[in-house]
């Protein structure tokens, strides 16, 4: 048995947002790996939970009249994995979150729960702050558009207002078009872990695949929100496609990250891992473009 | 709390039931409490050992961590499902048997049910997909090395294919 105080079961967006206008107080349940889990440690014990688990039109990916990608909140992460528009345009939010705990959890946690958690480890939010995802959020005075940095406020904080509830992350076409991106996990295990430090990058060549006409890297597990590093991509905009580009991208991280000491690991452990798994994600990343390191 | 008690109808091992649940219980609670699938193990209770993952509409779910409330028309498949009409065993049963990957058998019945959902996806995997697929299954004595063998050994059998040599 859990310690629910109340459960209030949404049928639909509306539903929700009526419920959460009406109990201010409750906590939002999506797929529950998250919030059960904190109920029985006791960190979200005697609360009640609007459960939004059942509103089918929040699960789903689809592309839209501009041809953003649409991810409904709920989607799970195994769906997202074997969604072909995800396969086809952004393969590396596929791989990204299917690197979340085992499969068991990747059936049942959604995006919108592990972006709402508001934590620095989740695996999906390092790629979509590298791909300058849009959350889309829901209330009562209809919906609000956020870029994804702007959702994160600080750790464990997003800005999920009164009455509102997330219903959909969106990757606009010019974000993901004619791109290719590599995430690297670093973790104990293969499974069932929770990133040391995790990074997402994604680039986009130049025709003739010689130069870095946009490079984009952001973390998780190097500051208390998911972070891009800019002056790393500042450092490899525009120049040659490179190991020597690499080598300065991935160095220059170091300007960019704000990792700190913890049980997991030590802020200069964090530090030499970003620079390493930056230099092979754009590597991999440029051998997916059909590019070649000079 | 209101409702405390709610009517949840859905289908449990191919027979649809009903069942007044306590809003608070998990769906672990449900299955061993009010239809004595025991097989449905407690372990960590938090998600992370799959003793009690059970196939919900085709996917595996550690019912720990899913409400009981949830299953409101769902298709729920526990281990018991895999009993045959005189008490048989299963081809993966057998196969955990014969391989030797039961040494407690407290993690058996949450394996055996990932096992089944990657051997009813029909398609063959290579040791280390085997390896992804099971990894949300703790297993504190047979080091899984015969658990691996087992599914590949069945695998192989159901593609009607011959195992490779290791």
């Amino acid at each position: 048995m859990y310690d629910i105080k109340e459960l209030y079961e949404a049928k639909s967006v509306e539903d929700a947002i009526r419920l959460r206008v009406e109990h201010p107080e409750a906590h939002v349940i999506a797929g529950g790996s998250d919030v059960l889990v904190q109920m029985r440690e006791g960190r979200r014990a005697g609360v009640e939970l609007i459960s939004i688990y059942g509103i089918f039109d929040l699960r789903g990916v689809s592309l839209d009249e501009n041809e953003a990608i649409r991810i409904g909140s709920l989607t799970s992460f195994s769906h997202i994995t074997r969604h072909p528009i995800i396969q086809k345009y952004i393969n590396v939010l596929g791989e990204a979150v299917d690197t979340v705990g085992g499969p068991q959890i990747r059936n049942i946690a959604t995006i919108g729960g592990n972006t709402c958690n508001g934590v620095t480890s989740a695996d999906s939010a390092s790629t979509l702050h590298a791909w300058e995802a849009i959350v889309e959020l829901t209330g009562p005075d209809g919906i609000r558009l956020i870029p994804i940095k702007e959702f994160y406020i600080k750790a464990s904080t997003v800005d999920i207002r009164p009455g509102e509830i997330q219903t959909a992350i969106i990757i606009p076409k010019e974000s993901y078009d004619n791109t290719c991106g590599c995430y690297i996990k670093y973790a104990m295990r293969n499974a069932m872990d929770i990133a040391t430090l995790g990074c997402s990058v994604n680039v986009r060549l130049s025709p003739d695949k010689k130069t870095f006409e946009r490079v984009r890297i952001a973390y998780g597990v190097a500051g208390p929100v998911p972070l891009r590093a800019l002056s790393a991509e500042a450092a490899a905009n525009g120049k040659p496609v490179s190991m020597e580009t690499a080598e300065t991208f991935s160095k220059t991280v170091i300007d960019d990250i704000k990792p700190r000491d913890s049980w997991r690991a030590s802020k200069a452990f964090r530090q030499h891992v970003a620079v390493e798994i930056a230099k092979r994600a754009i590597i991999e990343a440029v051998k997916r473009c059909g590019g070649e390191m000079a | 709390m209101k409702d405390q008690y709610r009517l949840i109808e859905f289908n449990l091992n191919g027979k649809d039931v009903a069942c007044m649940v306590d809003t608070r219980a998990s769906l672990t609670d449900m299955l061993r409490n009010e239809y004595s699938m025991t097989s449905v193990k407690k372990g960590c209770e938090v998600g992370e050992c799959g003793a009690c993952n059970v196939i919900i509409d085709g996917e595996c779910y550690n019912s720990c961590i899913y409400l009981a409330v949830w299953a409101r028309g769902k298709k729920i498949r526990t281990l018991e499902s895999l009993l045959g009409p005189n008490g048989e065993l299963s081809d993966i049963q057998q196969a955990f048997i014969d391989e030797s990957a039961v040494q407690c058998g407290f993690c058996t019945p949450g394996f055996i049910m990932s096992a089944l959902a990657i051997l009813e996806s029909g398609k063959e995997y290579t040791d280390d997909e085997l390896r992804k697929l099971l990894s949300g299954n703790l297993c504190r004595c047979t080091g899984y090395e015969n658990i691996l063998r087992a599914v590949k050994k069945t695998m192989y059998k159901r593609l009607g294919k011959e195992m490779p040599t290791e």
